[in-house]
């Protein structure tokens, strides 16, 4: 069986409700979840011994400004047994954007998230240590959200008071 | 002026003079201490800062913090054609431009379905393994430097020079080299260009030598670093390590072996592999890689078939100056795609190629705009840095400097 109708079988037998799209775009396969399975879905993808994607390479979040679920979350992960890259994908809705932390089952996550958090605010449940990556502490703002310009926000950054 | 007196008060000095009377050494070495490294310091490869949680010389914590290098690429890309953005990639991971410009071109080619002309793919090789032998020989060299074998780094630096009036030759910069194309490179190489790749090539192999009987049979070196920094397969794994760093612990993952781009597959190379994953380890692994990129380059110059560099797709790809400047129809398209954009169509896509610190993907939405709506870079510098916390502890502070040095982070890249 190929690679790819194994991929989607398994999962759609296991999650056949939850499954929301399967998409393969420039030969990459990408299987949307359900936002409430995608702790049962991950563990079920690592866990499968036909399966077993134990490495997640990346996760990241794409704002799409005007959709009713303003983001998607997305994860690549990859198969040594299958040599196959899979990308998940989640939508959030933007008010609370809040969905589960992957951090049990891939440990590697645990920055991704963190970067995720940063950048967009989407805040990850569970997660061990959720701080900023990049930006210092005291920022209010996510700056790869669409509302925030390229130029950045005057006074935003944190900078040592005067003494006096 | 008034609050700092306040706290300098003299009745107060005197009192912490009390205090500090009693200390003795032993209470000093009791307390778990915390310090912090970096972001300016010269070992930490960039503006890496740790803040090191010690019990005596024994590092109990240490936690990595990111961002003082952080300019903000994503977004950016989100804001720039993806043209504009072939320079940028530079600025990734500095020791190794060349590699970046392919990673990034061969994304974008993948999303907008472009097929650039065999020429262009082998010299696109040639170059990424020359990139890859510079960005292993400053791995190699600041490496041992870190350790205190200061003549190793003059060595590799004089090596990598020679690459660097190559890619000078060849894309007119040093450093900066942003030589691909969307579709192709900027501009064929030419045959004086070919003649100083063959003459690095014959006199490399020496000069690797010379440096192995060098670093090889200094026993300082070799103890330093045996056993130093141990990272297992399974956390390996777990933490999204890849590269050199993930192949030293004995796992055989090369993107280059499990999903060839360019003509990966036509060649014949090892990829090698350690099971200690210590330190000594990662080192040697650099050292047969720049050996296998040997191998590689020597078939690449044997294969080279001729032909045009850039593809024919008037859509797409930017057309040559002198065309730009003599005919109406490439002028147009030169204006559409320089101010419109290549428009690839709606989707996402992520592509990954093998770079010398480990698996470099980009992940690009496009929304059919000229401009990308999301691009994400995977950068392997970035997950490498995962393990510090694991690898270091239980680890001396001195050591700190060696794990750093093996792991081989390029803040560039980790920071974005």
């Amino acid at each position: 069986m190929d690679t790819k109708e194994l991929i989607i079988n398994s999962v759609q037998e296991k999650f056949s409700k939850a499954v929301e799209e399967i998409s393969d775009f420039r030969n990459d396969l990408s299987i949307t979840i359900a936002k409430d399975k995608l702790l049962d879905a991950t563990k079920f993808l690592k866990e499968d011994s036909n399966l077993q994607f134990v490495m997640c390479k990346d996760v990241t979040a794409i704002d799409w400004a005007t959709r009713k679920n303003r983001f998607t979350t997305v994860y690549h992960i990859y198969s040594f047994k299958l040599n196959f890259t899979l990308r998940l994908k989640v939508n959030i809705e933007e008010n609370p954007p809040v969905v589960e932390s992957v951090v049990s089952v891939w440990a590697s996550a645990e920055w991704y998230e963190r970067e995720t958090f940063d950048m967009y605010g989407i805040e990850f449940l569970n997660h061990p240590d959720l701080r900023r990556m990049y930006m210092p502490e005291g920022f209010e703002y996510h700056p790869l959200r669409k509302d925030f310009p390229l130029l950045g926000i005057p006074g935003s950054m944190p900078l040592p008071e005067k003494m006096e | 002026m008034q609050k700092t007196s306040n706290v300098y008060s003299d009745e107060k000095l005197y009192k912490k003079l009390l205090e500090d009377k009693n200390i003795t050494i032993e209470d000093a070495l009791e307390n778990e201490m915390v310090i912090n490294m970096g972001p300016q310091h010269p070992a930490t490869h960039g503006v890496l800062r740790l803040v090191l949680r010690l019990d005596g010389e024994t590092i109990v914590k240490a936690i990595p913090e990111l961002g003082y290098l952080h300019r903000g690429y994503e977004k950016m890309a989100e804001n720039m054609s993806f043209v504009e953005f072939i320079p940028h990639t530079d600025r990734l991971d500095y020791t190794a431009t060349m590699c970046n410009n392919v990673a990034y071109v061969l994304a974008v080619e993948k999303l907008a379905g472009i097929e650039a002309p065999k020429r262009a793919q082998y010299i696109r090789m040639i170059m990424a393994e020359l990139s890859r032998i510079a960005g292993h020989l400053i791995a190699i060299g600041t490496f041992a430097m870190d350790v205190g074998a200061i003549t190793m780094v003059m060595w590799t630096f004089r090596e990598r020079e020679r690459i660097q009036e190559i890619f000078d030759r060849v894309a007119g910069a040093r450093f900066t080299t942003s030589y691909t194309r969307i579709g192709g490179v900027a501009s064929d190489v030419d045959d004086e260009a070919f003649k100083m790749i063959k003459n690095f090539l014959d006199t490399f192999e020496p000069a690797l030598k010379e440096m192995d009987d060098l670093m090889l049979h200094n026993r300082i070196f070799i103890e330093r670093l045996e056993g130093i920094g141990i990272l297992t397969k399974e956390d390996a794994i777990a933490l999204g390590v890849t590269g050199p760093n993930l192949r030293a612990t004995g796992v055989e993952y090369d993107v280059r072996r499990a999903n060839p781009y360019l003509f990966y597959n036509e060649m014949d190379f090892k990829i090698p592999i350690y099971t200690e994953g210590d330190c000594l380890a990662r080192y040697f692994l650099r050292g047969d890689e720049v050996r296998e990129s040997v191998k590689i380059l020597y078939q690449c110059l044997d294969k080279l078939p001729q032909g045009e560099v850039m593809a024919n797709d008037p859509k797409k790809v930017l057309p040559h100056k002198t065309e730009i400047y003599s005919r109406m129809e490439e002028l147009i398209h030169d204006f559409m795609i320089i101010n419109k954009g290549i428009n690839p169509p709606v989707g996402d896509s992520y592509f990954s190629v093998e770079n010398p610190k480990g698996e470099l993907g980009f992940y690009i939405v496009s929304n059919g705009e000229g401009q990308p709506w999301k691009m994400k870079i995977r950068s392997p510098s970035f997950c490498n840095l995962q393990t510090l916390p694991l690898v270091c502890k239980g680890q001396m502070i001195s050591d700190v400097i060696a794990i750093i040095g093996s792991l081989d982070p390029v803040m560039g890249e980790a920071d974005k």
